[in-house]
């Protein structure tokens, strides 16, 4: 599957719901889009475009928790990051372990790293921090 | 037969990585599998956002003793897709030679451990024993056997010497009749064949839902490598090709990883013959406001860093991802369904710095008896082995 098609397929299918799409450079593209078309857009890249889950990355930037999806399609060695801006005070989004079962252990972690609540998870405990850590201390968090 | 509960883990002295497998067990079938992770969790995320871009390369230099550059050079990557700058000719050499020399001497590490689980203590004796002149060729260049400081942001730190490279290619051409020895013992011998092929299968849909990475995803026959994929350092500049091997099991993944042995000196050789002189290095002062995602190819697959700067002197953050975060989640899958004397190289398979087996225990959930402890595992994998190896000599 050929990059601009890819990138057209993302465009039509979040529709309004497009914040903002980078086209950085030939290897990398990030898109930012509201949380409710997550869901619809990560199904289309694991499923549609076989497109690998290569990680999630969280970052807190005091307004919000951002979160980018990165996923890579190895074929033509791009790399799409989707990105989702969650609002504090309380950062929330759908799980996405029922589409790629390779996303549980990545959200726990940023769930216990950052605070981010995401909703549906299987196995919502904690990845790296011991099991007694103090509930709703985040080491990531810029604000506390 | 009562369920039983195997717990492996976590710690073991002479391995960077303590990981926690709860294996469930009905008789000698494995029927479910827990994995605990975090026992080494040392916050380097957050570390890095208090270091200087420069500092940073020594502290994710820290993060693998094995496959020490790994982090480095996917570190690298980072900065050079985030400032959008082309590195100088030599320095991308010099890291694509000292990558590749990673390659052979994890391989090699791998292949040696792989061997003491299967009962086959002469390939570990020896693949350690010609795992040493590749540490000598790192000690010749950087001063180091292990973690050798040769990767800064903008190129390296060190240049080679030309004086050097008949040595070093001697070196790499001497070890190529040890691969070819390595390659019969494991590939021709038919007790290994049947004790490790079609073991700890993982198909090409379990490949895509785990997103597994590496020798993991290539012995599935997945083609997948960053270096082919989205090409960086000298890559795309010398001949090589991607190594992938058929039926997902333990078997597959050595194969792959002993071919890779021949394609890594392939490489290196290569780059030898056609380093251009120049610069190493860009001296980059400033680093602007951006984001830049790095990715390299580790021994184990891809390493993943995501970088995200505000203009400042730190990473606003600094997010890691290690092959084995991925491939070792993927032992749920592979694990399940076989015996407990198979779990030791099916969980060591996927190459996780992973050799907390003396820790091993098989313990009643009822009474909570200890059976077995990890020397028990081990004899009860090479016994597997030598039982094997006797059916043939009958037959």
């Amino acid at each position: 599957m050929i990059r601009q098609e890819i990138i057209e397929n993302i465009k039509v299918r979040a529709g309004k719901d497009m914040l903002d799409l980078n086209d950085r450079s030939d290897k990398r593209v990030y898109v930012t889009i509201k949380k409710e078309t997550l869901t619809k857009i990560v199904r289309y890249l694991f499923n549609d475009v076989k497109a690998r889950f290569s990680i999630a990355s969280g970052v807190d930037t005091r307004n919000a928790i951002e979160i980018l999806y990165h996923f890579s399609v190895d074929e033509i060695g791009l790399m799409v990051s989707v990105r989702v801006i969650l609002e504090k005070p309380k950062p929330e989004v759908e799980s996405l372990t029922s589409i790629m079962k390779c996303a549980e252990w990545i959200e726990m972690e940023i769930h216990e790293l950052l605070g981010v609540d995401f909703k549906g998870h299987p196995n919502p405990k904690h990845l790296l921090l011991k099991d007694d850590w103090p509930e709703g201390n985040y080491p990531l968090r810029r604000d506390q | 037969m009562a369920r039983n509960i195997i717990p492996i883990g976590p710690y073991h002295p002479l391995q960077e990585e303590p990981e926690f497998f709860r294996l469930h067990v009905d008789g000698e079938t494995v029927v479910d599998m827990d994995i605990e992770i975090g026992y080494n969790h040392r916050a380097i995320e957050k570390i890095s956002e208090s270091k200087s871009y420069d500092q940073v390369t020594f502290l994710i230099e820290r993060i693998c003793g094995i496959c020490s550059t790994s982090h480095p050079f996917a570190y690298t990557n980072a900065i050079d897709d985030l400032l959008g700058v082309q590195v100088p000719e030599r320095a991308l050499y010099i890291r694509t030679i000292i990558g590749e020399l990673e390659r052979i001497h994890s391989h090699l590490l791998w292949l040696g451990l792989a061997g003491h689980f299967l009962g086959y203590n002469t390939v570990w004796m020896w693949a350690w024993r010609y795992r040493e002149p590749i540490l000598d060729i790192f000690e010749r260049i950087s001063g180091n056997r292990n973690h050798y400081a040769m990767f800064k942001p903008g190129g390296v730190r060190r240049d080679l010497d030309e004086a050097d490279f008949p040595w070093i290619k001697k070196t790499l051409k001497g070890l190529l009749p040890k691969f070819d020895m390595f390659k019969g013992a494991v590939m021709d011998d038919p007790v290994i064949r049947a004790r490790t092929e079609g073991v700890g299968v993982l198909t090409k849909k379990d490949v895509h839902d785990y997103a597994c990475v590496g020798p993991t995803a290539r012995a599935s026959g997945v083609a997948i490598d960053v270096r082919r994929d989205d090409p960086y350092a000298a890559y795309d500049r010398v001949d090589w090709k991607v190594i992938t091997a058929d039926g997902g099991g333990v078997f597959a993944k050595a194969v792959v990883r002993i071919l890779e042995l021949y394609e890594s000196t392939n490489i290196v050789l290569q780059c030898l013959d056609k380093m251009p002189k120049g610069p190493i290095d860009l001296n980059i002062k400033d680093m602007p406001v951006g984001e830049g995602i790095g990715r390299h190819e580790a021994p184990r697959g891809e390493v993943f860093h995501y970088i995200m700067s505000d203009g400042g002197n730190s990473p606003a953050r600094h997010k890691v991802r290690a092959p084995s975060y991925m491939n070792i989640f993927s032992n749920k899958k592979a694990v399940i369904g076989e015996t407990v004397s198979d779990a030791t190289i099916i969980l060591a398979a996927v190459d996780p710095c992973y050799c907390c087996t003396e820790r091993m225990a098989v313990v009643d959930c009822k009474t909570g008896k200890k059976l077995m402890d990890g020397q028990d595992l081990i004899r009860l994998s090479q016994e597997k082995t030598e039982r094997l190896r006797n059916t043939r000599t009958i037959l």
